[in-house]
């Protein structure tokens, strides 16, 4: 029983770390359609840019965060200018493959500033346990299901209320007709992909904190594909159920069945659900059958 | 062929079918033959291994551009494949004895019947999601090279003996060449045949059009399965190639960014073209030799230090960059500049 409560406890721990990690890949396809392959190497870059501004420039954890934060909007919004925009209107598996080329890009680009040896993050988030009875909880996790839960509420809530988040989803739902409403298309597309770096940010810096600075970011990244097709692609509380779902089967195949299965029972999960029900848990049912 | 020529004319439909149509096509297809006859002689050993892998990646990148180039069902899967087919022919020769030739056909079958297999979501899905099941396949089968220790040794390197074919120990790299390029003019060959015969044509109507397809007549189901089938034959081929040139298979070679290396070659190269899989195939091979060289003779400098990851960029930049602005590749260029020759002084 203890062995289940402490499985069920960092499962759904590591599912609100996916769940944030699948938002920014959510975003994109929700206002622009695009399949992002980049977005574990948006996480990467994210943990990067705030290790580097905390270890080598020296500043506080909030600045660096908030420094890490501004360089992703830049940087969301120059891919979507340079690489993305001259794909508006293509095939979407040419687009596809320009998400991937951006992702060998970016790769390539990390491993010559940063290099490949694996950082430490300094602990800006506490490091003890908690315990209730045999059961031992790790504050970082309670800390990351925090924060992942604050910032996958705020972007609900903009996404409901504010006026651009509805643009957003305007844009999504039909983009001629979002043009007619006088939406800037292009604006919403930089927007979105502004608001998938920032979202990669938060999503890198909480992934570093349990797992170090490293590429296991960008394999943590591929998991994504998983959540976001258990839960639907396009939809935030989607993300957050597949994010608890592919955690947990982790945990439970780690704890009861072992032998490394963890590691790819979510894509099997993942191919079944695509044969069942593509559009997943809450997606929009609009898959096209063939 | 007259000074000026206002294009190609067919008189006939036997005329139309056939593979080369002017003399032109002809004597390129000598000069071609020639010149490859003559390459390994001339070749340095490190250009000659460089040769010997650029005739694998023809094959394997042919193999992909039938599924994708020509049946529009994207993979992401190849470096499953490739693994598939180099640890059934490594196996069938390394523990079981087999013939090098029975087992690289063996090889064939069974990637072939694995890639059907690991082709049959795309009955029911396309695009994305495609994208993201042969994904999937990626990781699950290079799960299972690594974890079924009894039969694939796990992650340990698998060793295979130097093959011997008709007699001919397949020891130096200018004896290899020549096995190569017999099987990448077979896989040139039987590709460029298949798409005058009705499976090709029933795959690019899928491409084109899946539901007009279906409406005049072509099985989705049968030829979407049986072109994962044909283009996972390739691929095992070229795996197993990899595994008796290379005399050892481990699973690092055929992680998902070998997947992503073949996608590379058919878009640079060409989608939906033999020619360009080839074009492809030897500027995605050459270029990153090309840096290695470059890397070599400037020990310790930045290109040295940064080699993997300089190549891993090129990759990457030569994706988008082909995607935005040519997206018919290194084909397209080729046909732009044969037109040109050909129309001077007109510019069409």
């Amino acid at each position: 029983m203890t062995t289940f409560v402490q499985l069920t406890i960092t499962g759904l721990a590591n599912g609100a770390v996916l769940a944030l990690a699948a938002l920014g890949f959510v975003l994109i396809f929700k206002a622009t359609g695009v399949i992002n392959f980049a977005q574990g190497d948006f996480l990467l870059v994210g943990a990067f840019a705030v290790w580097s501004f905390v270890v080598q420039v020296g500043l506080h954890w909030t600045v660096a965060v908030a420094a890490a934060l501004v360089l992703a909007v830049v940087l969301g919004v120059l891919i979507e200018r340079l690489v993305l925009r001259p794909m508006i209107g293509e095939d979407p598996v040419a687009v596809i493959m320009v998400t991937i080329g951006l992702a060998a890009v970016l790769q390539a680009a990390v491993q010559m500033i940063w290099g490949v040896t694996p950082r430490r993050l300094p602990e800006f988030i506490p490091h003890g346990v908690f315990r209730l009875g045999d059961v031992t909880i790790p504050q970082d996790r309670v800390f990351a299901v925090l924060i992942a839960a604050v910032v996958l509420a705020a972007f609900s809530v903009f996404f409901t209320r504010s006026r651009h988040g509805i643009a957003m989803r305007a844009v999504a739902d039909d983009q001629q007709a979002a043009l007619l409403q006088g939406i800037s298309v292009r604006r919403i597309f930089a927007m979105a992909w502004a608001l998938a770096a920032v979202s990669a940010v938060i999503g890198g810096t909480l992934l570093a904190n349990l797992t170090g600075v490293s590429g296991t970011i960008t394999e943590i990244g591929l998991l994504v594909f998983a959540v976001v097709i258990v839960g639907g692609l396009d939809s935030i509380p989607g993300a957050i159920v597949g994010g608890a779902i592919v955690g947990l089967l982790q945990q439970y195949t780690a704890g009861y069945i072992g032998g490394g299965l963890q590691q790819v029972v979510p894509f099997v999960v993942l191919v079944l659900i695509l044969l069942v029900r593509p559009y997943g848990l809450f997606g929009e049912v609009r898959i096209e059958r063939v | 062929m007259a000074a000026i020529t206002t294009g190609v004319h067919h008189r006939s439909y036997e005329s139309e079918l056939r593979l080369r149509h002017t003399t032109a096509a002809r004597v390129r297809l000598a000069l071609a033959i020639v010149a490859l006859v003559a390459i390994p002689f001339a070749a340095s050993p490190f250009w000659l291994s460089v040769l010997d892998r650029i005739g694998i990646a023809v094959i394997g990148a042919i193999g992909l551009n039938i599924l994708t180039g020509y049946t529009g069902q994207i993979s992401l899967g190849q470096g499953g494949f490739l693994a598939v087919g180099a640890y059934t022919s490594g196996l069938l020769v390394a523990q079981y004895g087999l013939p090098t030739l029975l087992a690289v056909v063996a090889a064939v079958v069974f990637t072939a019947l694995v890639g059907a297999f690991f082709g049959l979501p795309a009955l029911r899905l396309k695009g994305l999601y495609l994208a993201i099941a042969t994904l999937a396949s990626q990781f699950i089968i290079i799960w299972v090279v690594r974890n079924w220790d009894a039969v694939t040794g796990g992650t340990a390197s698998l060793v295979v003996p130097v093959p011997e074919l008709f007699g001919f120990q397949l020891s130096s790299n200018f004896r290899w060449y020549w096995v190569i390029l017999a099987c990448a003019a077979l896989a040139t060959m039987v590709a460029r045949n298949l798409f005058r015969t009705g499976i090709g044509r029933a795959f690019m109507a899928i491409r084109d059009q899946d539901i007009a397809a279906e409406a005049i007549g072509v099985d989705l189901t049968r030829y979407k399965v049986l072109s994962f089938a044909v283009s996972s034959g390739f691929v095992g081929l070229a795996g197993a190639l990899t595994a008796h040139w290379r005399l050892i298979v481990t699973w690092e070679r055929f992680t998902l960014d070998v997947s992503i290396l073949y996608l590379a070659m058919i878009i640079v190269g060409g989608l939906g073209s033999i020619l360009g899989s080839i074009y492809g195939a030897a500027f995605m091979v050459a270029v990153p030799a090309a840096i290695d060289r470059v890397g070599e003779t400037l020990q310790g400098s930045f290109i040295d230090r940064q080699l993997p990851a300089i190549q891993l960029g090129v990759f990457g930049v030569v994706i988008v960059l082909f995607l935005i602005l040519e997206p018919r590749g290194l084909a397209r260029i080729w046909q732009r500049m044969k037109d040109y020759f050909r129309l001077w002084p007109f510019r069409y």
